[in-house]
């Protein structure tokens, strides 16, 4: 271990559902004296909880987890931490972690690739440090908690929601507490501000998500962005009508009115073959 | 390639035999119309020799060639091409033969009397021969291409059954692996232990055959040997029962049907809660049939399992329809927050 690592503490977490895989990270990092493992989850739940509760410098999440994966649990954690994913077998997370720079343990892991992974870490960490003393704060905007820090996580995640586990469900905070969405319970997606309002019979939910972020990953023929501000599930439509010039209204079966655009009530009838 | 009907034994003698009797017939009408037995003899003989020469011939040929249905009017062509060659050759040997022989001018005469009744006798004979040999040939090359077809869908049937069997999943071998990894440093005898029961799983991954049906009491043995190397890697989240009579044990099935079930609830189970997890297994015969049913916990609120199937059991259904060529043998139901998978196992095969 080169020396500067050793400095300064760090706080981790572990989040997996095995024991015996929180096991082996708990026993590959006892040689890290610096290094405090804060707490061990054993679900994404915990896990959220965990990281409000200690601020971590460093998690080690698995991805495949009971209610909620990894991915899910990173998206809702405002600000999250660093992260060293540690999986058995995904193909969509293995393409997200190479396309996006965060290092990720493929299971079973040895102590080489796990001290490798950890020392990517600490490097950086110290190097950003370093920019920091002789740059001033103003580097920071450059890094994790900056100006831009939600790229990599943003991308990473973007490409982790197509995983096919994430196809069916949308995960959301709501009053301190996760509420799963599945798909087919949603009506309709309307732009506020910086979040999206998800409307379903269960109530409205906020989400930090772009508009163009669902239009992306969710199912075309389920999903239709019928207006700059709105995207609807095909199956709750039960009207169109017209309204104004060039524009429609549709009608849901929950009877809310979603504005269709020109453009939007072409792919409309696109996806309901008309 | 079809082989000539007449290279069987059995279709020769029966072509012989034919020719035999229509000679002696032609010999008898010969000799009822006045002519004497030794030139009744000879013209039949000659003729009937002729004939059969064509039809053998006829036969034959086919084998390299046969007519598409839409040239069905090539059989009558050759069929009236050749009885008329039949017919010429017959009158070019028969008629010098006999005349300077034994009748004179009368064989000429009764000869160039009875040509048309020879024509229509010879083109019937050979046009039936044509025609049985058209059928024969298409018979033939119908039954070689529905048994090449056969022999392809059973190749493709077998592959498949192979292929869905051996889908292990690679998550529960890279999990167990780790898990092992884990508990070498810290407790190297259940880390022995574990790399035992992830071996002989293994091993009965491989060696099983879709054809040897197996015992339940077997698969039964083989799916705790799964459920130990799950339970150590779930700790206590993870429990099992298996409820099963007597009568059971001894019923068949196909080999490694039963672990993905169980594997599937058993994801279902343990992703879709935070609670421990218990998966309750039941056996029981019903009628010619063994009823396994996998009993696991989810979460209503958040997963909507399909009606049939869905969650990973798409596989299952697809091996009991290629194996028994029925849909209706994987249902599941949902009751609650529990969600079960019920396979029923028709008892006819003879392992």
């Amino acid at each position: 271990m080169s020396n500067n690592h050793n400095n300064t503490p760090v706080k981790a977490i572990i989040i997996d559902d095995e024991p015996l895989a929180r096991m082996i990270v708990k026993e590959y990092l006892e040689p890290y004296a610096n290094i405090t493992i804060m707490q061990e989850c054993g679900d994404g739940f915990e896990g959220i909880k965990a990281i409000q509760q200690h601020r971590p410098d460093l998690i080690f999440l698995d991805v495949q987890m009971p209610k909620i994966n990894g991915f899910e649990m990173l998206e809702l954690v405002e600000d999250p931490p660093a992260v060293i994913f540690t999986t058995a077998f995904d193909e969509y997370a293995i393409k997200a972690f190479e396309n996006h720079a965060v290092d990720y343990l493929l299971k079973p892991f040895n102590k080489e690739r796990f001290d490798k992974a950890l020392r990517k870490w600490l490097d950086q960490r110290a190097t950003r440090a370093s920019d920091q003393i002789t740059h001033g704060p103003a580097a920071i905007a450059h890094g994790p908690g900056g100006e831009k820090p939600a790229d990599p996580t943003e991308a990473l995640l973007e490409t982790a929601s197509q995983s096919p586990a994430q196809q069916h469900r949308i995960v959301v905070k709501t009053g301190g507490k996760i509420k799963i969405i599945p798909l087919e319970d949603i009506h309709f997606l309307e732009a506020a501000d910086d979040y999206v309002k998800i409307h379903t019979a269960a109530g409205n939910f906020l989400k930090n998500r772009t508009m163009g972020y669902f239009e992306k990953t969710l199912d075309p023929a389920q999903f239709v962005r019928t207006h700059r501000s709105y995207i609807l599930n095909v199956s709750q439509v039960t009207r169109i009508d017209p309204y104004e010039k060039d524009s429609h209204l549709c009608i849901l079966q929950s009877g809310a009115q979603v504005p269709v655009s020109k453009a939007g009530y072409v792919k409309l009838k696109g996806v309901l073959g008309l | 390639m079809a082989k000539s009907p007449l290279s069987q034994y059995k279709f020769l003698l029966i072509f012989i035999s034919w020719w035999a009797i229509w000679g002696f017939l032609q010999v008898s009408l010969l000799i009822g119309f006045g002519l004497p037995v030794k030139t009744a003899l000879i013209d039949s003989i000659l003729s009937n020799s002729l004939v059969a020469l064509s039809c053998a011939f006829l036969s034959n040929n086919m084998q390299y060639y046969l007519p598409k249905k839409e040239r069905y009017w090539y059989i009558l062509f050759i069929s009236l091409s050749l009885s008329a060659i039949i017919l010429l050759a017959c009158k070019a040997i028969l008629v010098p033969l006999l005349s300077e022989k034994i009748d004179g001018a009368a064989y000429a005469l009764f000869y160039s009397k009875s040509w048309a009744v020879r024509f229509d006798i010879i083109f019937l004979q050979v046009g039936c021969m044509a025609i049985l040999s058209v059928l024969w040939y298409s018979s033939e090359e119908e039954q070689e291409n529905r048994q090449r077809r056969n022999d392809a869908e059973r190749l493709a049937r077998e592959a498949e059954l192979f292929k869905l069997r051996q889908q292990l999943a690679p998550h529960f071998l890279f999990n167990s692996l780790n898990s092992i990894s884990a508990l070498i440093g810290s407790r190297p005898e259940q880390a022995r232990k574990m790399i035992q029961q992830l071996s002989d799983f293994l091993r009965g991954n491989l060696k099983k055959e879709e054809q040897q049906w197996v015992p339940l009491s077997e698969e039964l043995q083989y799916l705790e040997l799964y459920l130990d190397i799950e339970k150590v890697r779930f700790g206590h989240r993870l429990d099992t029962q298996i409820i099963c009579d007597e009568e059971c044990l001894s019923s068949r099935l196909p080999p490694m049907l039963l672990q993905p079930i169980v594997e599937n609830a058993i994801k279902f189970g343990l992703y879709d809660t935070t609670d421990a997890v218990i998966i309750i297994i039941r056996a029981r015969v019903e009628a010619k049939f063994v009823i396994i049913e996998v009993e696991n916990p989810f979460d209503p609120e958040t997963s909507r399992p399909k009606k049939g199937t869905g969650f990973g059991l798409s596989s299952i259904q697809r091996r009991l329809y290629l194996l028994f060529a029925r849909t209706d043998l994987l249902e599941t139901r949902v009751a609650g927050s529990l969600f079960t998978t019920i396979v029923r196992i028709p008892q006819i095969q003879t392992p």
